[in-house]
């Protein structure tokens, strides 16, 4: 068993990267995700690793791909605003198929909008964010533990596939201050040789690194054939999920990240006073777990869905259940956040309602 | 002797070679290369020094300069 | 005397280059310095956006391509993780002093031990003959059809003049390739652009004044001639810091 010690959410994720090798990090301060770079500006030195405050996230995340293709595990971080101003060198990196972590402590949006927890960056993360046809690997923790273990597999996902992975928290979670059990890192799969890295081309032909396709007529047709097949891929072979007391559930409850660990107190709450309710947690939110969803939503009468935004995840649910059951809605952005007495109360509401005395649909 | 080499097929015919040839000693040809465009060629092969000029501005190596003489087989 | 021909650092393919731009002679200079300087094996190149996109059809050593105007932040990132390597960036006006200004600068005041190339030619070719951030007070161009400076364009951005006030560079020369005479000082700077990296003195940058004849919309010597009258009046030629 690893020491466990107590950490804010920002710094189990930097301590997780560094155990996982990551050695180069670039990022701008922003809130509520400063503790990732001044944790990194002071770790990175001692462990012979780099980090470069840039001059802003734009520069940052361009100074990953660099690293990326030097050959270095590395990641830069941010929250909402900043992530958007990423968004050019996400898709060149997706584009050029190089590994790296981005990690996403959303906060309230449109715009400048405010620095309390908010998951409306949703849509974004999974849909891809930037111009062109890609997709990021997209994690949802929903605790600092979890946060830790994803991050040093995140390093392994993505080394993997050759694709960026996006770890999507929220400001809760990166400023939660929780136990953590600090585990070595072990990588989960048996890595590739990092054949594209650019370190001079002594002994080999030179190597490219590039997003631009011109030649042949069909060459980006096919790159993104290529993608694609490789998208398929991940989404046959990484697929996670997490249940909760679902398997006599009237209500399965629906929520990814933080919402979804409040989600699971009104679930006992709601168990306490008698009400067959269970919890559903995607923590891939791309690939989507679809399968699970879809048995879930076969075995049960109601779905409530719930997220810190005004519907944006219910869209991934609703496809990936096929219309099996009806799908119940609760969620705000703007900073708001549910209670367990909140989401309760909905959960009652439902009992009551029509939909619920038809029983399965 | 001449000691310049015009690889034409690489000429883009813009003509820095015959504009900065101390020597007056190019033009442009009347006969064109594979691309349809006109190329460097030598008045007089006399008259050049190789001082290698026309190769510093030439955009597109297509020239090459030999002061001891062409070899035959880059006639 | 010795023989003059193409270094293969250059690969034998023919550029994609208007007849007349300066882009064919830059390259020459900059693969001969890294011939003379023993370092094709060692040497990671970025291509910008822009005409020189192609960079990497062009030079036989190992290149990445950047979004536009990022290639300082790119080069960061590389040059941090191999400091041992040699890491260049090849850009142009658009490409470092309008979109990549802040990484520009920020790059240069961090004294980033890279060497800049710097082509200004006054326009943005790839796209068609739009006004640069350098284009002069005056001339036309496909968006300031009136001449810069009609309509709240600004003045020209003069690169070598903003970045010498800071103290994290090293080294910064304009010269340009529009004479043989500009062209020997062209490979002499950017040979000792080269050889601070290797020396880890820090940011070093060449600025090289250089001829767009077909967005210009002039004859190759007239484009000579703008460089040497025109261009120069405006962006002096000369050593602009040297920390050595």
């Amino acid at each position: 068993m690893g020491k466990k010690i107590l950490l804010k959410g920002n710094e189990v994720m930097s301590e997780a990267a560094i155990q996982a090798g990551c050695r180069f990090f670039a990022g701008y301060p922003i809130t509520p995700q400063n503790e990732v770079p001044e944790y990194m500006s002071r770790r990175m030195p001692q462990v012979g690793g780099v980090f470069v405050q840039a001059e802003s996230e734009i520069a940052a995340i361009n100074m990953v791909f660099g690293a990326s293709a030097a050959g270095a595990r590395c990641m830069t971080s941010s929250s909402s605003p900043g992530i958007s101003l990423k968004q050019e060198g996400i898709s060149y990196i997706a584009g050029a198929e190089l590994p790296c972590l981005i990690a996403n402590m959303q906060r309230g949006g449109p715009g400048l909008g405010n620095i309390r927890a908010s998951q409306a960056d949703y849509f974004q993360a999974v849909k891809g964010g930037g111009h062109g046809d890609y997709r990021l690997i997209v994690l949802a923790p929903a605790s600092t533990q979890e946060l830790y273990n994803l991050t040093m597999n995140a390093f392994d996902w993505a080394d993997y596939y050759r694709n960026p992975v996006l770890m999507l928290g929220d400001g809760i979670l990166g400023q939660m201050t929780e136990p953590v059990e600090i585990l070595p890192y072990e990588p989960i799969l048996d890595l590739p040789e990092k054949d594209f890295i650019l370190d001079g081309c002594k002994g080999r032909d030179p190597r490219v690194v590039k997003t631009l396709v011109l030649r042949p007529a069909e060459g980006l047709v096919d790159h993104n054939e290529h993608l694609q097949k490789k998208y398929r891929r991940i989404e046959s072979e990484l697929s996670l999920c997490d249940e909760y007391r679902v398997e006599d559930a009237d209500i399965v409850i629906a929520a990814y990240g933080i919402t979804s660990r409040i989600a699971k107190g009104a679930v006992r709450m709601a168990r306490e006073k008698g009400m067959k309710v269970g919890l559903i947690r995607p923590i891939t939110l791309w690939p989507f777990p679809k399968e699970s969803f879809k048995k879930v939503a076969y075995d049960t009468s109601q779905i409530l869905v719930v997220e810190m935004s005004h519907g944006q995840f219910i869209e991934d649910v609703k496809l990936a259940i096929e219309a099996a059951c009806p799908v119940e809605f609760l969620g705000k952005g703007g900073g708001w956040y549910p209670t367990e007495e909140i989401i309760l109360e909905k959960i009652e509401s439902m009992i009551t309602s029509p939909v619920a005395a038809k029983g399965r649909v | 002797m001449k000691k310049i080499h015009f690889e034409k097929h690489r000429c883009k015919g813009c003509g820095l070679c015959v504009i900065f040839c101390p020597q007056k000693n190019l033009r442009m040809s009347e006969d064109l290369n594979d691309q349809g465009l006109s190329y460097p060629e030598e008045i007089d092969p006399a008259c050049c020094n190789a001082c290698g000029l026309c190769f510093r501005m030439c955009p597109d190596t297509a020239i090459e300069i030999h002061p001891e003489g062409v070899k035959n087989s880059k006639k | 005397m010795q023989t003059l021909k193409r270094t293969e650092v250059l690969k034998d393919a023919l550029t994609h280059y208007c007849p007349g731009c300066g882009h064919g002679i830059i390259h020459r200079l900059v693969a001969e310095v890294i011939e003379e300087l023993g370092i094709r094996e060692i040497t990671i190149g970025t291509a910008p956006v822009g005409c020189a996109v192609l960079l990497y059809d062009y030079f036989n050593c190992d290149i990445i391509e950047c979004s536009h105007g990022r290639p300082p932040a790119v080069a960061t990132g590389i040059k941090r993780i191999h400091p041992d390597k040699i890491v260049f960036t090849y850009q142009g006006d658009g490409d470092l002093a309008a979109i990549g200004t802040a990484e520009t600068i920020h790059a240069a005041n961090r004294g980033e031990n890279i060497t800049v190339i710097f082509v200004n030619n006054a326009i943005y070719g790839m796209t068609g003959g739009q006004m640069a951030p350098t284009t002069l007070t005056g001339m036309v161009s496909t968006t300031s059809r009136d001449g810069r400076g009609q309509h709240g364009e600004g003045p020209p951005l003069k690169v070598c003049e903003l970045l010498s006030s800071l103290d994290g560079v090293y080294y910064l020369e304009r010269t340009a390739v529009s004479t043989p005479k500009d062209v020997n000082s062209t490979k002499r700077a950017i040979k000792k652009a080269f050889q601070n990296q290797i020396d880890g003195k820090g940011f070093s940058l060449v600025e090289v004044l250089s001829m767009c004849p077909t967005d210009w919309k002039v004859s190759t010597a007239k484009a000579v001639d703008f460089v040497n009258n025109d261009m120069k009046e405006v962006f002096p030629l000369g050593v602009y810091k040297d920390k050595s």
